[in-house]
């Protein structure tokens, strides 16, 4: 029952004001955990990176990551926040088995970054300024997989199995203040905004920022008031929300949920809520609760921290340029409509394109190859466009093209076999026999046989009804199976027909 | 006299995941009480430039730099689990049946 469940969004939005606030946790990328000298990576096996620190075990003793404390400072930076001068780690109690320390070690009263900003440009140019509260350190959990139930979720799980391997890795969470006069861009603000710190996060390198993979996540805060009101309605936080796509979409979904309950005169509870991809809904988690007690203490085991001045400037030196204006300058640089530049961002081969282009190609070439043909082999092999070619391979390929050593098809087999892991561009067309024909004997004797072969279409050429040579054309480059410059066939084509006996 | 109250003590002893019996709470309803009393009189002393303190050493900035260590076997790490299921820890189902 769809439509009692959801109100229409631009009703929902006529009778409503939406406002909305996000969490976005951000994993780094150090070598070690937040607190122990364990590796912060996956895929060696369950439980192979923990001791007795990020175990919770007795004796343990926490040493903060002087790289996490450069990466958050570097982070908040680059949100334009203050790097506070005292800075120190709280626990946060609560028992839950993806955290075998029974308590969270992360920042409460004295978060290291605060107070920052970031713009962000809509698809209509619209700009929004998203003020950030705090961005603060903690550890994340372990991971948790629930067994015996049908469908693998919490609820109806027998047991539940726990990998601490991710227990401890650090994590920024920024958190931003409450984002009012979205009206009808709310969804799109959320996804431009994760998409942004995405983006910065990348940049910095200070996490590998893969949405899929959980290097971000989003817990989104929605809340409706109605139009005229100036009180706050009750918010909900969809948690885990783990695709830009997924950011639109639920917070579009609870707008049209919320005032579906508040016009049928309900009232919205405060709690968590869990989206689901597959269905594109959200279903309610835990009421917020007593469970929320909980009972912040300073870390004993951690002294505070009070970065230097010099050490903030000196990193605040280390910033990139920001991705935003980088997007400018290289798209005016490369001279790309809009929607060539979009198709770039949004396959994420920004990075690929850019590197490709210092490797002496044209932008152009560049983009056509990264989003075309090399973009379709990865979706076909599952796998990232820039996993299977360098941007020095492939601007070696587009010199082969507009030299004319290859036609685009010849080009596409060279593709295949660099991939394949046969060598260069130059080695492959070698070793395949690739390239264009172009001593012209083999091409001028296939060209009188396709000649000779269709005596009305060489007719119809002497008569000057020059489009009839497409047939011939078509033959020869059949007969010589590709490797031949089409245009060079086309010239010999009309030369020939006016000769041959 | 504090305002600890025996409903206090229970919540906190809930959320510690302690079982009390009803005199440990009254027991420790009392001595809480006492030591809220104590902590208070110290508030009396501590004048409005005395910061607050939450280490009493005057260190900052410990830090160790990123460079990774051995971390315990998954058989030394599993070894004090009340149940494991290959190489991982093995817990109760997480939500009571509603």
């Amino acid at each position: 029952m769809a439509s009692a469940e959801l109100m229409d969004y631009d009703k929902a939005l006529e009778l409503f004001e939406p406002v909305l606030g996000f969490e976005v946790h951000v994993e780094l990328n150090t070598k070690t955990k937040m607190f122990c000298g364990c590796a912060n990576e996956f895929g060696s096996g369950a439980n192979t990176n923990t001791c007795p620190t990020c175990l919770g075990l007795p004796g343990g003793l926490p040493q903060v990551n002087k790289k996490a404390i450069e990466s958050s400072i570097r982070l908040g930076l680059a949100l334009g926040c203050e790097i506070a001068e005292h800075s120190r780690f709280a626990r946060k109690n609560y028992f839950y088995p993806d955290t075998a320390k029974n308590f969270q070690t992360s920042q409460y009263d004295d978060p290291i970054c605060h107070d920052g900003s970031i713009t962000i440009e809509l698809e209509s140019g619209r700009l929004v300024t998203v003020e950030i509260e705090r961005a603060h350190m903690e550890d994340d959990a372990g991971k948790l997989t629930h067994m015996g139930g049908a469908t693998g979720r919490i609820q109806g799980a027998d047991y539940s199995l726990v990998d601490y391997n991710r227990g401890g890795v650090p994590l920024v969470e920024i958190v931003t203040q409450m984002i009012e006069g979205a009206e009808h861009d709310a969804p799109e603000i959320g996804k431009t905004y994760v998409a942004a710190i995405r983006e910065i996060a990348k940049a910095l390198g200070v996490s590998n920022a893969r949405m899929e993979e959980g290097n971000v996540r989003c817990d989104a805060n929605v809340s409706l008031r109605p139009r005229g009101s100036n009180v706050l309605g009750t918010r909900t936080e969809t948690k885990n929300v783990n695709s830009l796509r997924s950011v639109e979409r639920a917070v579009r979904y609870e707008i049209q949920r919320q005032a579906a309950v508040l016009h049928a005169g309900g009232t919205i509870t405060q709690e968590t809520r869990h989206w689901h991809e597959d269905t594109g809904r959200t279903s309610a988690g835990r009421p917020k609760s007593d469970a929320d007690d909980y009972r912040y203490f300073p870390e004993p085991d951690l002294l505070p921290m009070a970065p230097s001045r010099a050490w903030v400037e000196e990193l605040r030196l280390t910033l990139p340029e920001p991705p935003a204006a980088r997007r400018k300058r290289l798209q005016a640089a490369w001279g790309f409509v809009n929607l060539e530049f979009q198709d770039v961002v949004n396959s994420d081969l920004l990075d690929a394109v850019e590197a490709t282009v210092a490797a002496g190609a044209s932008a152009q070439a560049a983009r056509k190859w990264w989003t075309g043909e090399i973009a379709r082999l990865a979706n076909v092999a599952g796998v990232a466009a820039d996993s299977l070619v360098t941007p020095v391979q492939l601007a070696a390929l587009i010199k082969l093209v507009e030299a004319g050593t290859l036609t685009d098809r010849l080009a596409r087999q060279v593709l295949e076999g660099v991939i394949a892991g046969e060598g260069t561009p130059a080695e492959v067309v070698e070793s395949r026999g690739l390239a264009v024909v172009s001593d012209d004997g083999p091409l001028i004797a296939a060209i009188d046989a396709a000649l000779l072969g269709q005596p009305d279409v060489l007719a119809k050429i002497r008569d000057g009804k020059v489009q009839a040579a497409g047939a011939v054309i078509g033959a020869v480059m059949k007969a010589m199976r590709g490797q031949a410059d089409a245009a060079r066939v086309r010239e010999l084509v009309l030369e020939r027909a006016a000769t041959i006996e | 006299m504090s305002e600890i109250t025996a409903e206090q003590v229970a919540h906190l002893a809930h959320l510690a995941r302690i079982d009390l019996s009803p005199l440990e709470i009254t027991d420790l309803t009392h001595d809480l009480g006492q030591i809220v009393d104590s902590i208070a009189k110290v508030s009396e002393v501590a004048t409005a430039d005395t910061p607050a303190t939450s280490h009493p050493m005057p260190l900052t900035n410990v830090f160790r730099d990123d460079v990774v260590v051995p971390s315990l076997t998954v058989e030394q790490a599993l070894s004090g689990a009340p149940d494991r299921a290959g190489d991982k820890f093995r817990v109760p189902a997480i939500l009571d049946e509603e």
